[in-house]
């Protein structure tokens, strides 16, 4: 066994989030570490990583009992963690990077040439064509991520936590990075894996283990386990149907917003689109293909060279997300921790920070605030199981709920959702997807942007695709399926994309 | 529309109930500077009893004015994660041409009431359009309030000694006679300086604390990108405070100039700096975010009162006055800054 944690239990204050759990790592195995948000997962690895100390319990590796005061402690016994939110310093360079605080010398000064060459060569082993030279703050999330990866396995890596790793990768990314774990597997690396997406535990992991609510559930071998009884297992409850049936859409809905021809400088080239009410108009494409700037252009939050935005029917001029606020429109972005909440700030007012103008006359009046939070915690079902007093310290679902709150407090007509599911547990989907189920059955209309096919296959009346900066085409009814959607998603169907920027 | 959100009301409600038991502790944070200025003061009966009496305290906070009513403005600046260097040289300035405007209108008004209020009317404006510009050029212009602001502060101050070729500009005998009980008149027992204090405390408290607008300030200050995305109109809010900044120069130089009656190029010199500690030892973060009023207030108090009490000892030398303060400014921000709050999960 080349690392056990045995009876772990982890309080912060009076709040106990783990109950003395056990876990095992063996030389060369993929284990998945399941649970819903707040199930205590990031807690659990942070201890074995040496950022946390547990209350009482005992971490053994090679058989002999560790008491790792900082994560430096845990990775010079090979145990190294990349975290969910990427640790890079932006400004310097990716072999600064992978190198930073443990840079190879010749005398006093800096051993640049040896760092470039083991950078790149674990670079390459990657897949990955990041050149060492570029500083990171130029390069995309997916690219950062290999960074981070190329800097775990420089370190003599023998037990890899990885926290969520595809959750912003895209297809073809994920599956060079399988490849890779498969090749350190190979070499007796142990993978202890987080991730919410069961198909991808399903297609890599040799055993699991499940938490809920700061208990093991169960750990065993994956052989013979199905998605369904994993998600039972997390959730503590069957999950029956995913993706919630369609509202029925009237043939002479009406049309409540409409984009024309939206060009944004150096993001979206040519784009229009409808949409009408009671739908859900999904949003597909890889990463960087201009989706986020055309709707954030729509809604005023970033300048656009050409086009024209219709509200029922009525031109309209957004120039702040104020002015699309007032036309009943809400945007969740799918960035909530740097644009959605204010992590610094209690709950109370990171919900009203939208309609704070309710609240006020003239004076805010902090009771009605609390009324209007209330109401919050109740109809999003926000749990406040660590006692957090900011946003900060509440778990990725939980901060999502939250932020779908605060989107909510202006009764929209339109809501624009970005990637509401990334980095979610699938109870936590389950409830999204339902409440936009809800949205378009009270009449509201739904734009859905994400990279998860599933999502935009089971909820979508239609599916607009994106390639480079350009809407390919909007597909409806049977043509909305995987296959199609990559067809436009990648230029090969659909409106012309210019050839350089593919090529 | 609730049904599936609610799905698990009743554990909810039990986990939600254990927040309210939390915040029994006291922490330092909040309270820090009022425990200090109170530490402070015993030390100061303790050298010399007379530190108590009325005429010194009054003497004191009077004092204290000046710089508390600078640095409340300075709270609204840094909560929303600005600064604003230019304060000393723009009270300069200001009080430069109240004096001249003053002067000039003699003549026109004799020494009179109106002349006082045009003088007042002046600097009220002359402050608002400073801090406009301020604002104006760090938001539209995307130049770190820093950078603006050092330009301003030499701007401002080169233009007073301009103004007073290099020596002192007087306000006229009879105008002095006049508007002489801005400062040294009293109300209740309380000087007009405290008054002012005061007045400009509470509206800046309502302000931070129960508006929009101080809220925004917050929201800015933690995140400007958060607030963007939250249908804040950035610019004009972070413009807003630097315009408020302004307006409480003014009303600083309003009643400083019946003080002494002149203005030169040494008027109001590291005032900026007086006004930002000030801000800091009351507990407000300067990269944003976090503000508090009363404690702007106390730690204008605090740098006054240490003078104050060095002025009542001969066991420290009146020349260490900024030693003291250095090391005041300091521990407090180190006691505030210190773990006193249990690590976040």
């Amino acid at each position: 066994m080349l690392l056990s944690a045995r009876k772990l239990c982890r309080s912060f204050g009076e709040n106990q989030v783990l109950f003395d759990v056990d876990l095992d790592l063996q030389v060369g195995e993929v284990h998945a570490l399941l649970g819903e948000n707040g199930a205590g997962k990031s807690t659990l690895v942070k201890i074995l990583a040496g950022y946390l100390r547990p209350t009482s319990g005992e971490v053994v590796v090679d058989g002999s009992q560790r008491h790792y005061r900082s994560s430096g402690e845990a990775e010079a016994d090979g145990v190294v963690m990349i975290h969910q939110e990427l640790a890079l310093a932006e400004q310097l360079s990716v072999e600064e990077n992978i190198f930073l605080g443990r840079e190879l010398r010749r005398g006093v000064f800096l051993d640049r040439r040896a760092m470039r060459e083991r950078s790149r060569t674990a670079l390459l082993e990657l897949e990955t064509d990041v050149d060492p030279r570029a500083r990171v703050k130029d390069l995309s999330t997916s690219d950062q991520q290999m960074v981070e990866i190329a800097k775990a396995i420089t370190r003599d890596v023998r037990v890899l936590i990885m926290d969520e790793p595809t959750a912003t990768l895209t297809e073809n990314e994920v599956s060079v990075l399988f490849a890779l774990i498969d090749r350190l597997r190979q070499r007796g690396v142990a993978i202890l894996y987080i991730s919410h997406k069961l198909r991808e535990i399903e297609q890599i992991a040799d055993r699991v283990t499940v938490l809920r609510d700061g208990h093991l559930v169960d750990s065993g071998s994956m052989t013979g386990r199905s998605k369904e009884e994993l998600a039972r297992l997390m959730v503590g409850r069957e999950i029956t149907e995913m993706y919630p049936p369609r509202t029925h859409l009237p043939s002479d809905a009406p049309v409540v917003l409409e984009a024309r021809g939206m060009v944004v400088p150096g993001a979206v080239k040519q784009a229009s689109f409808t949409l009408r009410q009671g739908e859900v108009l999904g949003f597909g494409g890889i990463v960087g293909a201009g989706r986020t700037a055309l709707i954030e252009a729509v809604l005023g939050l970033r300048g656009k060279s050409a086009g024209q935005v219709l509200r029922n029917g009525q031109p309209v001029v957004l120039r702040h997300l104020r002015d699309a606020v007032h036309q009943r429109i809400a945007y969740l972005t799918e960035d909530r921790k740097g644009k959605g909440l204010v992590l610094n700030m209690d709950l109370r007012s990171n919900v009203t920070l939208l309609n704070l103008r309710a609240h006020c006359h003239p004076l805010i009046d902090r009771r009605r605030e609390e009324q209007a939070f209330q109401q919050a915690i109740q109809r999003f079902d926000i749990r406040l199981r660590t006692a957090a007093r900011t946003a900060a310290e509440l778990s990725g679902g939980n901060q999502q709920k939250l932020l779908l709150a605060k989107v909510m407090s202006i009764a929209p007509e339109v809501v624009i959702i970005n990637e509401p599911t990334r980095g979610i547990d699938v109870g936590t989907k389950h409830q999204i997807y339902h409440f936009i189920h809800e949205l378009t059955e009270a009449g509201c209309s739904v734009i859905l942007i994400s990279s998860e096919m599933g999502e935009l296959i089971g909820l979508s009346h239609r599916v607009a695709v994106m390639c480079a900066g350009v809407l390919t085409g909007v597909l409806e009814g049977e043509q909305i399926n995987e296959h199609e959607i990559m067809q436009y998603a990648s230029g090969i169907k659909g409106a012309e994309v210019d050839e350089q920027r593919h090529g | 529309m609730s049904s599936v959100m609610a799905n698990n009301k009743t554990t909810n409600k039990a986990a939600n109930q254990m927040i309210k038991q939390k915040g029994f502790a006291i922490d330092l944070k909040t309270w820090g500077p009022f425990v200090a200025l109170v530490v402070l003061a015993l030390l100061g009966v303790l050298i010399n009893p007379a530190f108590l009496g009325l005429d010194n305290l009054s003497n004191m906070l009077t004092r204290s004015a000046f710089i508390g009513i600078i640095a409340i403005g300075a709270t609204f600046v840094i909560t929303a994660g600005g600064l604003d260097l230019s304060v000393g040289a723009m009270a300069a300035f200001i009080a430069g041409v109240m004096i001249i405007l003053m002067n000039s209108l003699v003549e026109q008004f004799g020494a009179g009431l109106t002349t006082v209020l045009f003088g007042v009317g002046a600097s009220l404006l002359l402050g608002l359009c400073a801090g406009f510009i301020n604002g104006m050029v760090t938001t539209k212009g995307k130049i770190e309030a820093f950078i603006v602001t050092l330009g301003t502060m030499g701007i401002y101050r080169s233009l007073v000694t301009y103004l007073a070729d290099g020596g002192t500009l007087t306000l006229d005998w009879a105008v002095r006679d006049i508007y002489r009980p801005m400062y040294y008149g009293s109300f209740l027992g309380i000087t007009i300086p405290v008054w002012v204090f005061l007045f400009v405390a509470i509206v800046g408290y309502i302000l931070l604390n129960y508006t929009r607008f101080g809220r925004y300030c917050f929201a800015i200050g933690s995140n400007e990108k958060v607030a963007e995305y939250s249908a804040i109109h950035v610019d004009r809010i972070k413009t807003m405070t630097y315009m408020l900044q302004g307006v409480c120069v003014a009303l600083a130089t309003i009643i400083y100039v019946p003080r002494l009656g002149s203005a030169s190029g040494a008027t109001g010199v590291l005032w900026e700096l007086e006004a930002i500690a000030a801000v800091i030892i009351g507990g407000t973060m300067l990269k944003g975010g976090h503000g508090r009023i009363w404690g702007t207030v106390v730690g204008a108090i605090m740098l006054t009162m240490i003078g104050n009490i060095l002025n009542l000892t001969d066991a420290i030398s009146n020349y260490l006055n900024g030693t003291v303060q250095g090391i005041i400014i300091i521990v407090a921000v180190y006691l505030q800054r210190a773990s006193w709050r249990k690590a976040a999960p």
